[in-house]
């Protein structure tokens, strides 16, 4: 077992899916011979050749259109996106094709497909380059929607989403991606998609945060008084959402803060507080609190900390919600 | 020398049956045999038959809205016929019923879809289709990943997609030929170049003299067909399948040829068209065309014709029964298929849909209090 970060953990996914499975194949823009963007996918080509590890030419809704025709004829393709922000081509192909093949042929025509994007600010990275788009992706139908952000959780998950019959959203935290290193075994293990972690066990409030804001709102817990327990959950899969394991935490602790770097309005933070209150109203004791990105472009970098659901206002929210 | 000419190129045009049923005895030679004709001719004369039903079907509120396939028969007809059945793809938008039916799928499927049933889009195990796509030109993308993928794994199969001409002004035209080109798989382009996108004419619909020339852009042969002509667009079709089974890539095909009806059934093109234009391509009819041949080789008489007819009648009335007496889809059908296997949340809404119009999680705290008073 070795630590390694994301994008080693990513890797890792890839090379020993590749090695298990020969349907599997990556493609993109610049994954090959330079590795990706972000190296994520360094080496692939030379040790399992251009036919599986293509650089394709540069047009995102070629890569999702051929990568859909390529599983329906049995491939198991991961596209790569270099950034969240280039998907806009590729929308009809995911949202009118991927995601609606099955339900539009009643199962005869699937695509099992994994689309792997780097996602999130924090990285002072150009514009376009640092949204958060898993409520757009969740809204659609037929799209599973994943968010590690953990390099352990990061190979389960993909290792999951790859061997999915159905298309997965796969978006890693660029924030995260050499930020944390931790143990990751070299076994063949998944993580199960739809499925919440809970990080910190507690009483008093329950946070509920995936991606990059894992850290942030584990850097907010530090902060918090000795005799404040807090249960922190990262939801890990942003759709199908784990309702269990937030509704049972809420109606422990009677109070909830929800924080996501996405927009407020319409993000996923909005349909969690819905569960929320439909599922547990009685035993809510504060009205539940989102901590977000605000309903306005995603700032250039020197005010992105700002917009960012940094660690002092989760800290800040958690106050209010103790306090009410 | 400053300047010197860097590509020079022709397009090629192909016809080899006129409009008066005459062959061009050097390219139609043993191209088609006798028995290959008349059954195209039959088949063709059954898909005119099933348009026309449709269209009545529409009129008369016992189906929603229907594109037909008029006019273009010998176009998806004579491709079809150069592509093999069960083994390679057709990768078609939604107009070239024609071609699908020629490879396996039941007629009925497609009147089911347009009668609101997805059952219609649920290709029978074994035909190699994709079902209709209605978004324009996205479905090339498709074609060319299809056979991206027989090139990895080694099949011998060849994928055949359809589009019209105002596909060719969306961007996924150009990523798909440009994607094809570069890979070198086997997939054939055939633009169906029907003169009109809905009401926008060829003229605004590009500045370009042919659409063949487009496949010039991204390194992928090319050809004008007369898209009329079933002969012609056989040859076109068998050529590029050849190019395509030996390695050699992919291929374009321009069938010139008309849209007879509206672009579907909620259009009306005599808003945009001008009736004498419809009145010449009329005289251009593939059906027609293929019966006069038929009957200058006295392979066909006016009694065939009857009884074809009647046949071809007979099909259709059977087709829309089999359609219309189709049971409806059980209402579990909105969920079931989402996924391979249902998410809790999806379960549950189609659960509490048959016990509650709410459709809402029964769960909720404040409505079962309610309800438990």
């Amino acid at each position: 077992m070795a630590e390694l970060n994301l994008v080693q953990a990513i890797n890792l996914a890839l090379a020993q899916e590749m090695e298990r499975d020969d349907r599997v194949m990556v493609l993109g823009e610049d994954v090959g011979l330079n590795g990706g963007v972000f190296r994520v996918t360094d080496g692939l080509q030379k040790r399992f050749g251009e036919d599986r590890v293509v650089d394709t030419p540069l047009a995102e809704s070629g890569i999702l259109g051929t990568s859909i025709g390529l599983a329906i004829n049995g491939m198991r393709p991961v596209p790569e996106i270099q950034f969240e922000g280039f998907l806009g081509p590729a929308y009809d192909q995911i949202v009118h094709h991927a995601g609606r093949m099955r339900t539009r042929t009643r199962g005869a025509v699937t695509v099992p497909l994994t689309v792997r994007v780097p996602v999130g600010g924090g990285i002072h990275a150009p514009e376009l380059h640092s949204d958060s788009p898993e409520a757009i992706y969740s809204h659609h139908v037929g799209l599973k929607v994943v968010m590690p952000s953990t390099p352990y959780d990061a190979k389960g998950l993909l290792l999951a989403a790859i061997r999915d019959p159905d298309p997965v959203m796969f978006f890693e935290p660029k924030r995260v991606y050499r930020s944390y290193k931790e143990q990751v075994p070299e076994d063949d293990y998944t993580v199960e998609i739809g499925k919440a972690k809970i990080v910190s066990e507690g009483d008093d409030v329950t946070v509920i945060t995936w991606g990059a804001t894992v850290f942030q709102a584990l850097a907010a817990l530090d902060e918090l008084p000795e005799d404040v327990s807090v249960e922190l959950i990262d939801m890990r899969t942003i759709y199908p959402m784990d309702e269990d394991t937030i509704v049972e935490s809420v109606m422990k602790t009677g109070r909830c803060v929800i924080a996501h770097e996405a927009p407020r309005t319409a993000g996923m933070g909005a349909e969690i507080a819905t569960i929320l209150q439909e599922k547990c109203f009685l035993h809510l004791e504060a009205p539940v609190q989102r901590v977000t990105g605000f309903d306005t472009v995603m700032p250039y970098y020197k005010l992105e900390n700002h917009y960012l659901p940094e660690a002092p206002r989760i800290k800040e929210a958690i106050e209010q919600v103790l306090a009410y | 020398m400053p300047r010197k000419v860097a590509y020079k190129t022709q397009i090629e045009h192909l016809s080899i049956l006129d409009e008066n049923g005459k062959l061009d005895s050097k390219l139609g030679k043993d191209l088609l045999s006798d028995e290959q004709v008349q059954q195209s001719y039959e088949h063709m004369t059954i898909c005119r038959q099933y348009d026309e039903v449709a269209f009545k079907l529409q009129r008369s509120g016992r189906m929603g809205t229907f594109p037909q396939n008029k006019g273009q028969e010998a176009a998806a007809i004579g491709s079809a016929l150069a592509a093999r059945k069960g083994q390679d793809w057709l990768v078609s938008a939604y107009r070239e019923n024609a071609a699908l039916f020629m490879h396996g799928l039941p007629m009925h499927y497609v009147l089911n879809y347009w009668m609101g049933d997805e059952r219609g889009s649920k290709i029978p195990e074994g035909v190699k289709i994709t079902p209709l796509s209605v978004p324009i030109g996205t479905h090339m993308l498709h074609a060319v990943g299809i056979a991206w993928a027989a090139k990895i794994r080694k099949e011998d199969s060849v994928a055949l997609t359809y589009f019209g001409d105002g596909a060719t002004s969306e961007g996924d035209f150009h990523e798909a030929a440009n994607f094809a080109g570069v890979l070198g798989v086997p997939c054939i382009f055939i633009c169906q170049n029907n003169s009109w996108a809905i009401s926008v004419p060829r003229e605004k619909q590009t500045a370009s003299e042919t659409f063949a020339q487009k496949a010039l852009g991204y390194g992928i042969p090319t050809i004008q067909v007369d898209g009329n002509d079933l002969f012609a667009m056989y040859l076109a079709t068998k050529e590029a399948h050849d190019r395509a089974r030996k390695g050699e890539g992919p291929s374009f095909i321009e069938a010139v040829t008309y849209r007879l009806a509206d672009h579907t059934t909620a259009d009306d093109a005599s808003r945009y068209r001008d009736s004498a234009e419809l009145d010449a391509w009329k005289a251009k009819d593939p059906l027609i065309r293929l019966r006069k041949y038929l009957e200058n080789k006295d392979l066909w008489s006016d009694e065939q014709q009857e009884a074809l007819e009647a046949k071809a009648k007979a099909i259709v009335q059977e087709v829309v029964k089999t359609a219309e007496e189709m049971p409806k889809p059980d209402v579990d059908d909105i969920f079931d298929y989402t996924f391979e296997e249902l998410p809790e949340s999806i379960r549950v809404q189609r659960d509490t849909m048959r016990t509650t119009s709410l459709g809402q999680n029964p769960e909720q705290a404040g409505l079962n209090a309610r309800m438990a008073h």
